[in-house]
């Protein structure tokens, strides 16, 4: 595979259930530790204000992990543009796209997860589905995914009726465990346990592979489920996955409510083979420090379960781009 | 797996040993049954003296998850106790320690759960 051809995937919404606003009295907050910390420094440049953030604050307290719901990017090198899940993310993406490729002409794959709401609400926000010229395919394995995406645009929802969009678009169903070649990629769906059911994808082009896995409960002692998902993590160069609860709150008080931990998310890498652990879909009560927290325990813990092969921990964040 | 155990009055413990995953959590929560079935009011209080145990997955954090419900249910007392250095970080990090009775030692946990059991205790 050429160089330019080497799978990237680019972050645009990494938030579960709802989107998210950083408050103004987090931003001050982050401000003053900042300040505090460069007491009595100088900063003739942009730059070397930059390098201090980037080498002396943590992430936590020089970012902010973003509050966009689900949208995740899998740069191909090919002019089309692949997408998983159109969650607000998907805004700030259609906005990108017409400011560096212009208004028309471009082509879309997007791979639902599922229609829950936080999923789909970017699409009405999604600038290019007003253009004449842009070819949009969504792709899914539930019944119900045009209905999903005309009825939030239906009134009373929102002004503008799903008809009254100008691009083409058109709805593809898949079959789960079943292969398929799009946009240069091989994509198995794959049944998730999910309220209504959800689908992860396996994404592979050359010898890189990409799973997509959110919204996913894990049941630990169904072991038939838990090979299952450990074949299709396997060899992964990437594992996007939902780890939105802890271990304790999936298995007690959030049981049944469809997602996972970033324990059991760990011990499917583990079991595949898998290079790299994405956390993902992050809880929307938890702010940036309790995320870095989420991923420094997670990385601790991957140290001591180590057997013979390290997992790469990474949390994800609006913006963060993976080189595969 | 084999669950050593010794009586103090009113309470159990249990001493699980080695790993506790996918291969021997079938085995533990099996091990486990008859003890947690008199976990209750007016019955036996069980402690798990973790001393032995090197490390768990979640599958066994789900068995304990799932004897810590049936204690609840019948109004029993359930304690895990002397967790290694590591097995401690995985109940830390998987927010156990939140959601169940984690004892320092064995005999922390029978100074809370049965003032009688830790005289015993202490005595033997």
């Amino acid at each position: 595979m050429p160089p330019d051809d080497r799978l990237k995937i680019k972050f645009w919404g990494t938030r579960g259930s709802i989107p998210v606003a950083m408050t103004s009295a987090e931003v001050r907050r982050k401000l003053i530790a900042a300040l505090t910390h460069a007491s009595g420094r100088r900063f003739e440049t942009p730059e070397q204000a930059a390098d201090f953030l980037d080498r002396e604050v943590d992430f936590a307290g020089s970012h902010t992990f973003g509050g966009n719901s689900s949208c995740v990017e899998i740069i191909t090198g090919q002019p089309d543009y692949v997408l998983c899940d159109l969650g607000s993310g998907a805004r700030v993406f259609g906005n990108e796209v017409l400011a560096t490729r212009g208004p028309s002409g471009q082509r879309f794959h997007a791979f639902m997860s599922h229609v829950h709401w936080d999923h789909i609400m970017g699409f009405p926000f999604f600038m290019p589905a007003y253009s004449p010229g842009n070819h949009i395919r969504i792709y899914g394995c539930h019944g119900d995914l045009e209905e999903a995406f005309r009825g939030q645009h239906a009134a009373p929802s929102f002004p503008v009726d799903f008809s009254g969009l100008s691009a083409s678009i058109e709805f593809v169903r898949l079959e789960p465990e079943r292969e398929y070649e799009i946009a240069g990629l091989r994509v198995r769906p794959k049944l998730q346990r999910h309220g209504g059911d959800s689908y992860g994808y396996r994404f592979q082009r050359g010898d890189k592979v990409v799973v997509y896995s959110t919204d996913a409960e894990h049941k630990q002692d169904d072991i038939a489920e838990i090979k299952a998902f450990a074949e299709f993590f396997r060899d992964a160069d990437l594992v996007i996955f939902d780890s939105q609860y802890s271990l304790a709150e999936a298995t007690s008080i959030k049981e049944d409510w469809g997602h996972s931990s970033n324990v059991v998310g760990l011990e499917l890498c583990q079991m595949a083979g898998a290079k790299r652990l994405c956390l993902y879909h992050h809880e929307p009560v938890s702010d940036d420090e309790r995320i870095a927290a989420l991923l420094a325990e997670t990385r601790r813990l991957e140290e001591i379960t180590r057997a013979d092969r390290r997992v790469e921990i990474l949390a994800a964040y609006d913006g963060m781009e993976i080189a595969l | 797996m084999d669950l050593r155990q010794k009586r103090y009055v009113d309470t159990v413990v249990l001493s699980p040993a080695g790993r506790i995953d996918h291969s021997s959590s079938e085995a533990f929560k099996a091990a486990l049954a008859p003890y947690m079935a008199r976990c209750a009011e007016g019955q036996d209080r069980v402690i798990l003296d973790f001393a032995g145990v090197e490390y768990i997955s979640s599958v066994g954090l789900r068995v304990l998850m799932l004897a810590s419900k049936q204690a609840k249910a019948q109004r029993g007392s359930l304690g895990v106790a002397a967790l290694q250095p590591a097995v401690r970080e995985i109940f830390d990090i998987s927010r156990f320690t939140m959601v169940l009775d984690v004892f320092p030692s064995v005999r922390e946990g029978l100074a809370r759960l049965s003032p009688e059991a830790l005289t015993a205790f202490d005595a033997a």
